[in-house]
């Protein structure tokens, strides 16, 4: 083409036209996501929690009678309550030096950290639970191991204990507890504890009164989703704890389950869903929600009391640390300093491989002659044939892929339309439109669940593979919008102006610029939803009715009715899957940011 | 002679195979405001964070007075920094910012308190005591980085492109300010920029650095009127850089012959004495040209046909083609006035100069890195 004719051509099919009404384009990103929130999320639950109130006839308060009559469900409560917290403490402390120790490290150093919190992150919450009642079993790893040993005679009671529920849920948040965390400690600038260097401050000091007052913004929101992860559990306490430390959520499950007590179920429910909303409440009065996004929160208290003792107490703690530092034997100051401490290494290395082996000891189990019992014993392959053999479980399976790709297909369809609205569309009231779309984080799983199941049971959803897809989506669909909008903070809108200006039209400059940039975002947001789904149990454990289960479902009937080392084979199986998916999505990731 | 305050001898730095500074000697007097200039990659963020402690070495010393702090921690030497994004901590209030250096050094909280409004009022803002940084401007931001970096009195203040983030309007004032308190405050400052405006305006003396190593240390006038490489020549403000061949020599001058033609000349011998008859290069700045329309006859007279003249503001530059076609183009410049359409494209204009304005360049080197790469 010549030059002139170059000048000559204009953009295909460009006309004047009169500006579409401003209301419609953000209408149609955002109706999708609302709509499925409204008729999904919001219609069931309130059904739910109308059954407390209403029991077919008119207004009753029975339900309430009968929740307060015993003593029993307030103990539960407080049982719920002293388990979560004790979760929470113990995973952020935990947590923290991991995720420090993420966001200082640098190359293939932090890239292997992070595959090993993401594989434990992604590992089915049911395999490593289970993978706790084979170590703490009465012939478990650590029996057999004491025993061995001579350290103890007979097997100590370990399951079915405070102790043992502890440490499986302290297991299952770990991983999020550091994912959350991070997300924040990633933005501390890392010139400011140098600077409080050579402004004098030796590095405990530094540490103590500069990085660690600007890191707590995401210990505060790792602690509430910990929590309210915590809060709605059920399947380590129901594997891994006795009668004494039943939770909340597995009151509700015996009322739909067993009793059909959806009036008591609904009196449940209100009363955990009341305790999260008054923790998230104070949440937001001492640390506001924009922590939870990863933006720094906004101080407001200038000059209280409060934060006079919490400065005092931040300098005594730099002090006992630089004393600390001091009594250890000190290499030549500078010249064997190294950025990352070598004790902190070794203990995050350690914590690590304590969190990953768990899910690991079922591979020697899966190929052993003896059952689950430990150590294993011969090399078999029946329980992969039994496995295969087995048509429930092929059937469980293909269920969870197909309906895992639905969820992630109809996840992004209204979550990135809904993500682009949130980070680039001016409008009233875009805060309360995001809180709305991560409520479904915030409202305990269980609630959900058992509120869907009332509502899918009317329409004739129980059982198919559309309302599990529609479940999932539902709790899957506030991370694809999270993660997109992160995608999309980072991207510079002006490409597409540039792309605009060269006589793209919107959907040409969506296509040919904006997505292959995104592209790796994407592909992990689709990925999200995709293990969300595949992990789901709580909407399944009801929504799937009796025969078509999915995976998790069919390894919680199976756990819960009979333990077989066909479990150990599914583990093994899962595990694998996971690594897989994840390195996978990391070599792709890095391709797109290569090309 | 005033005694020195930071010296450094054989200091390097490598990472892996690249040397980030070659070995290095300096000696920077006491209250002296010496700047580290040269591109970027030149080796100047490296020595101020060797100075600061915030890297170690790989060979060479510090010393801090009398102290030999090569290997000490940031926090034991007696140093301040102000760092390119200012690094005030977001969680404390400006007071809060500018006592922290006390409260490390266990001053008490009243008289911290007193201090910090003291070096507030000493960079004009004492009404912003209560604020955080995020309610700052820039400039602000930039002022109380200096007030936190000047409360403890640190015998050196290192800076390390302060002034970057800033538009050009406030820059300048800002370099008034920094010389102002630099001046009142009688501390040792070493600062570091790619900027060479600001470091011939704001510097005792410049350190010219270049691929690792120091290219010049001289005061400005030193680099710009006395370049001992023509990488300084050309590093610094706009140059004409003539090849010439030596002819004899008065005094501190030397005759020299331009070109293929060898229009005769004179320039400063600049500390060579090379024999007659060597081929070097001449630097004239485009200011110091005489410009006389058409064929001349004067003494170091170069002919040239304008090819483009920009008035700039204060000067006019003409650019010309040189009648000789071995000579680079050539540049001269004068102040604006209001008949300067006078001259135009393609008219014919002779150049000349004083001896004292020209100087004579034996290092033919432009670009070590290049050369280093190369060789």
């Amino acid at each position: 083409m010549s030059g002139q004719s170059l000048a000559m051509t204009h953009v295909p099919g460009a006309k004047r036209h009169s500006p579409p009404p401003a209301w419609r384009k953000p209408v149609l990103m955002g109706a999708p996501l609302v709509l499925l929130l409204v008729a999904f999320l919001v219609f069931p639950v309130g059904q739910l929690l109308a059954l407390s109130v209403y029991n077919g006839q008119g207004f009753t308060l029975a339900p309430y009678a009968q929740l307060f009559a015993s003593s029993l469900y307030v103990t539960v409560l407080w049982i719920t309550l002293k388990i979560s917290l004790a979760t929470t403490l113990v995973a952020v402390v935990a947590a923290y030096p991991v995720a420090y120790l993420i966001s200082i490290a640098k190359g293939p150093a932090k890239s292997r950290l992070i595959f090993w919190v993401l594989l434990s992150f992604w590992t089915s919450f049911l395999v490593r639970a289970f993978a706790w009642v084979v170590i703490l079993g009465r012939n478990g790893v650590v029996n057999s191991t004491l025993m061995s040993l001579g350290i103890i005679d007979s097997p100590a009671d370990l399951l079915y204990g405070f102790g043992a529920v502890l440490v499986g849920m302290v297991h299952a948040m770990l991983p999020l507890a550091v994912m959350t965390m991070l997300a924040v400690m990633e933005n501390i600038d890392r010139t400011l504890p140098r600077a409080a260097g050579t402004l004098g401050a030796k590095p405990g000091t530094a540490f103590w009164t500069v990085y660690f007052p600007l890191s707590l913004p995401g210990v505060a929101a790792s602690a509430i989703m910990v929590f309210v992860s915590a809060i709605g559990f059920f399947i380590v306490p129901a594997l891994l704890g006795g009668r004494k430390e039943t939770m909340i959520t597995q009151l509700i499950i015996d009322q739909v389950q067993q009793t059909l007590n959806w009036g008591l179920a609904g009196a449940i429910s209100v009363l955990l869903l009341t305790v999260v909303l008054v923790v998230f409440v104070l949440y937001d009065r001492v640390f506001g929600f924009a922590s939870l996004t990863g933006e720094s929160a906004v101080v407001r208290n200038r000059d209280t009391a409060m934060r006079r003792l919490g400065g005092r107490v931040l300098a005594a703690l730099g002090s006992a640390s630089d004393a600390l530092i001091g009594l250890m034997p000190r290499r030549h100051p500078l010249r064997g300093r190294a950025e990352r401490p070598l004790a902190l290494t070794a203990f995050v290395w350690l914590l690590l491989v304590l969190i990953s082996l768990p899910a690991f000891l079922m591979i020697p189990l899966s190929f052993g002659k003896g059952g689950l019992a430990w150590p294993p014993s011969g090399f078999t392959l029946q329980w992969y044939q039994q496995l295969l053999d087995s048509p429930i479980w092929m059937q469980a399976l293909w269920r969870s892929i197909v309906v895992a790709f639905g969820t992630g297909l109809l996840s992004m369809a209204i979550g990135v339309p809904a993500a682009f609205l949130m980070v680039r569309g001016r409008m009233r009231g875009k805060g309360a439109m995001l809180a709305f779309i991560l409520s479904p984080i915030v409202v305990p799983r269980m609630i959900i669940a058992v509120g869907m199941f009332y509502v899918f049971a009317q329409m004739g959803l129980v059982g198919t593979i559309l309302g599990l897809v529609i479940g999932h989506t539902v709790v899957a669909v506030p991370y694809v919008v999270m993660t997109m909008m992160a995608v999309l903070r980072n991207y510079d809108t002006r490409l597409d102006l540039a792309a605009q200006s060269l006589g793209a039209r919107p959907l040409a400059a969506l296509r040919h610029v904006t997505f292959p940039i995104l592209g790796a975002g994407m592909l992990s947001s689709f990925l999200f939803a995709f293990a969300t789904s595949f992990d789901e149990l709580t909407i399944s454990l009801f929504s799937s009715g009796g025969l078509s289960a999915t995976l998790p479902k069919q390894f919680w009937d199976e756990v819960t009715l009979q333990v077989s080392p066909v479990i150990a084979a599914v583990s093994t199986g899962l595990l694998l899957f996971v690594a897989t998916l994840i390195f996978v999505a990391d070599r792709l990731r890095r391709r797109s940011l290569a090309g | 002679m005033s005694s020195s305050s930071l010296s450094v001898q054989g200091l390097a730095k490598r990472y892996g195979d690249f040397v980030a500074l070659a070995p290095t000697d300096l000696v920077v007097a006491d209250g002296e405001f010496l700047t580290l200039l040269g591109p970027s990659g030149s080796g100047k963020t490296t020595l101020l964070s060797l100075l600061a402690g915030l890297v170690p070495p790989d060979e060479g010393s510090v010393r801090i007075g009398s102290q030999d702090v090569t290997y000490a921690p940031p926090y034991e030497r007696d140093i301040g920094v102000v760092f390119q994004n200012y690094a005030l901590f977001p969680h404390m209030t400006v007071e809060e910012n500018i006592a922290f250096p006390l409260k490390m050094r266990k001053v008490a909280a009243a008289e911290a308190k007193r201090r910090a409004g003291e070096a507030l009022e000493m960079v004009h803002l004492p009404h912003i005591a209560g604020r955080y940084p995020r309610e700052l401007s820039g400039g602000q931001q930039q002022r109380v980085a200096l007030a936190r970096c000047m409360v403890y009195k640190p015998s050196i203040i290192l800076m390390d492109e302060p002034l970057g983030a800033l538009d050009k309007k406030l820059r300048e004032h800002m370099q008034l300010e920094i010389k102002r308190l630099h001046r009142e405050l009688g501390t040792t400052v070493v600062y570091v920029t790619h900027d060479q405006e600001e470091a011939m305006t704001m510097s005792d003396r410049i350190c010219l650095m270049n691929a690792g190593r120091i290219e010049q240390l001289g005061t400005p006038a030193d680099l710009y009127f006395r370049p001992r490489s023509l990488f300084v020549a050309d590093f610094l403000g706009e140059s004409n850089i003539l090849p010439a061949a030596l002819r004899g020599r008065s005094g501190d001058e030397v005759e020299i012959g331009l070109g293929t033609l060898g229009v005769p000349g004179r320039a400063l011998a600049n500390g060579n004495d090379l024999p007659p008859g060597s081929e070097v290069r001449v630097m004239v700045r485009p200011q110091n040209l005489t410009v006389a329309r058409g064929a001349g006859n004067a003494v170091g007279g170069l002919q040239g046909r304008v090819s483009e003249v920009m008035v700039t503001g204060s000067l006019t530059k003409v650019y010309m083609e040189p009648l000789d076609g071995k000579l680079p183009p050539l540049v001269a410049a004068f102040p604006t006035r209001n008949e300067t359409d006078a001259v135009r494209i393609d008219d014919v204009l002779t150049l000349s100069w004083s001896g004292r304005d020209a100087v004579v360049i034996a290092d033919m080197t432009a670009d070590r890195a290049r050369a280093a790469g190369t060789a």
